[in-house]
């Protein structure tokens, strides 16, 4: 598959260098919601609603709770600088962030101190975790599986970090043409949404792909969803078209916490 | 099973600067939606519940369901007055017969709305406010300033720091000007004179709006008995304000004349329960309902006529308009204060605000006048308003049964 070079396996890990300084450079500008991340800013209430509806269904929480979150260890994968940590802790979770970038991480920790928030930020990845034993009752991984070299091994370590009874929630693009028109033509060169180069369609996985890596894991229970960009409403929702953005759930079998 | 040790995370606070009806509606709606998640602060030197005097509202049906999901409709309903009709006629003092010219309702299953006293609608809310939670603080607010994520407002001396500021401050909004919002409207030459009239004979329930030379006079019915005759109804008065001004120091004798000429004989003998109090008239809307960590909220953001009776009603529009979009970003987590909330919440308020200004304001004009061609044009154009489409359209508004009604004026809990 990739181009990884086999000469010093010290540790498996999934991380294609050049990735990592790429987003470094747009620390500071992440939280700003008119930004450069404005995209990600927009798509955020979507994540965030399929997170609840998940939890909630999942860990049987009430439909209305201010704190659904509340008791559930949280590990956030590919973290950023925080924009989904942070909207998990106040939602109740005990947050880890997890980010392989340095610069991503120290933005996110200062973030989360000004905001009042415990978040636990590590500069590190999951497959570290997985070697440390680390377990959590819910990880989530958004917009992360694109841009892995190992889409196997990723969500095998993301499964593996799941307790017993444990959720997964993945969020990525499919990788079919409008995919390719919409995010990479559309939303890097036409739109300027995201800076051009964000996106390899090359690494864009398909649900079917994403089902198996998940039930390879040991996973079970997985399901789709679709989130597409509404012309009229000018703004993002749920849909069962995942022909471009889509999320995905799979659990790991054993009674949940 | 071993819980992650997690403490509670801060709740996001929201200060509400301005007493009235629609900020305690807003309080009780984001404590029922958010709960701990929210922390509500609500500031005023003076708030309504100690005011109130001789002032009636008439509460949509859309009104009237969002205080029933936030749970005060049952203690209000029984001082209610439902309105079973609207009788709107257009003379002049001397004429001795006034010819109806639109008339709505009259089906007993869905009445127009009812009509009630400001003071137990605040003190009901103010009660429930309590209950659930919320700071009341009889502080004024003075300096403010964006500063990170939040807004720090000067109260009373005191720092307070929050998500998100709403200025409810009224029409003259304060707050609104130390945020640089612009406000187009003007003074009408008219004021508002309120009080609460007992009468002998009954109001059957009917709302009379006569649009007179000066302005409209609107007698609007009450529940209950009056102290020395058996019925009461509460007067909206609109009046060339040098005549108003004379009117509030006029003696007793010449102000049961005025009283009983606007009245006539309908409602048999009447007597003034309450001394006049007059207020100033205006229409007014802000060029822009938001600003950084800031939403204006009720007068503070549209000054419409009371002709309409629509003032309290776009207030609590406002309201849980606003109480929606904060609750859905918070219980996502989100910041209630964020701009992309904040451009929702005016998206949802400016098309209601500026149709409603526009039409009162378009009514007052066209009604305030003795010229004899206008008088003819407006006989015609009620007339054709009255035989179209247009008055179920205006009464589905009014109702708030149009689309994209916030969720509590639907009746839906948030």
């Amino acid at each position: 598959m990739s181009s990884s070079g086999r000469g010093a396996p010290r540790r498996a890990s999934t991380l294609v260098s050049g990735e990592v300084d790429k987003f470094d450079r747009l620390a500071q500008d992440w939280w700003d919601p008119a930004g450069p991340m404005r995209p990600l800013h927009r798509i955020n209430p979507v994540r965030l609603a399929y997170i609840r509806e998940e939890v909630c269904r999942h860990f049987g929480r009430e439909d209305r709770a201010a704190f659904p979150l509340e008791g559930l260890s949280v590990l956030d994968v590919g973290c950023g600088a925080g924009l989904l940590s942070e909207p998990a802790a106040r939602l109740g979770g005990a947050v880890t962030g997890l980010d392989p970038a340095p610069g991503m991480i120290e933005a996110a920790r200062r973030h989360a101190a000004e905001s009042g928030l415990a978040v636990t930020y590590r500069a590190d990845t999951v497959e570290t975790l997985a070697a440390e034993g680390a377990s959590f009752d819910l990880v989530i991984a958004m917009e992360v599986v694109e841009h892995v070299a190992d889409v196997d091994l990723f969500v095998g370590s993301c499964a593996a970090v799941l307790k017993p009874g444990g959720l997964l929630l993945l969020a990525t693009i499919n990788r079919t043409l409008r995919a390719f028109a919409l995010a990479i033509v559309g939303a890097e060169y036409v739109l300027r949404w995201l800076p051009k180069g964000t996106h390899d369609w090359e690494r864009f996985v398909t649900p079917e792909e994403l089902r198996r890596s998940c039930e390879a894991a040991g996973l079970a229970g997985y399901a789709t969803r679709g989130m597409v960009f509404d012309p009229l409403d000018r703004d993002w929702r749920l849909s069962r078209d995942t022909a471009v953005n889509y999320l995905a759930r799979a659990a790991k079998p054993g009674s949940a916490a | 099973m071993t819980l992650p040790s997690a403490p509670r995370p801060p709740a996001w606070r929201i200060l509400i600067v301005g007493g009235g009806i629609a900020s305690l509606a807003l309080a009780l709606a984001l404590r029922h939606g958010a709960g701990e998640a929210v922390e509500v602060t609500i500031a005023d030197p003076a708030p309504e519940t100690a005011a109130g005097g001789g002032r009636a509202y008439a509460l949509s049906m859309a009104s009237v369901a969002m205080l029933d999901v936030l749970g005060i409709w049952r203690t209000l309903e029984p001082g209610a007055q439902r309105i079973a009709g609207m009788r709107i006629t257009d003379s002049r003092l001397a004429d001795a017969v006034r010819p109806d010219y639109l008339h709505f309702g009259g089906r007993l299953d869905e009445p127009l709305g009812y009509l009630l006293e400001a003071a137990p609608i605040a003190t009901a809310l103010s009660d429930a406010c309590a209950a659930a939670g919320v700071t009341c603080l009889r502080s004024p607010a003075g300096s403010m300033r964006t500063e990170g994520a939040g807004i720090v407002v000067e109260l009373g001396g005191d720092e307070h720091r929050a998500a998100l500021l709403v200025a409810a401050d009224g029409a003259r909004s304060r707050l609104r000007e130390a945020a640089g919002l612009r406000w187009i409207g003007e003074r009408y030459p008219q004021m508002g004179l309120v009080a609460t009239i007992a009468h002998e004979r009954d109001h059957g329930g009917i709302a009379v709006q006569h649009f007179l030379p000066a302005g409209p006079f609107a007698i609007l019915p009450l529940a209950g008995p009056g102290r020395a005759l058996p019925h009461r109804s509460s007067i909206v008065w609109t009046e060339r304000a040098d005549r108003a001004r004379e009117l509030l120091g006029a003696p007793d004798e010449a102000v049961a004349q005025a009283l009983a000429e606007r009245f006539g004989p309908d409602l048999g003998t009447i007597e003034r329960e309450t001394p006049l109090a007059g207020f100033p008239l205006g229409v007014g809307l802000a060029r822009s309902f938001v600003a950084e960590r800031m939403a204006l909220l009720g007068d503070a953001a549209h000054l419409v006529h009371p002709l309409a009776g629509q003032g309290l009603n776009l207030g609590l529009g406002d309201a849980a308009a606003l109480a929606e979009r904060i609750v859905d970003a918070v219980r996502l987590g989100l910041d209630p204060g964020g701009p992309d909330v904040l451009a929702a919440y005016q998206r949802d308020r400016r098309l209601d605000a500026v149709a409603m200004a526009t039409l009162t304001d378009g009514l007052n004009r066209l009604f305030s006048n003795d010229s004899l061609a206008l008088r003819a044009l407006r006989d015609l154009g009620l007339g054709l308003v009255d035989r179209s489409p247009a008055k179920r359209l205006f009464a589905a508004h009014a109702a708030g049964t149009t689309a994209r009604a916030p969720r509590l004026m639907r009746g839906e809990a948030l």
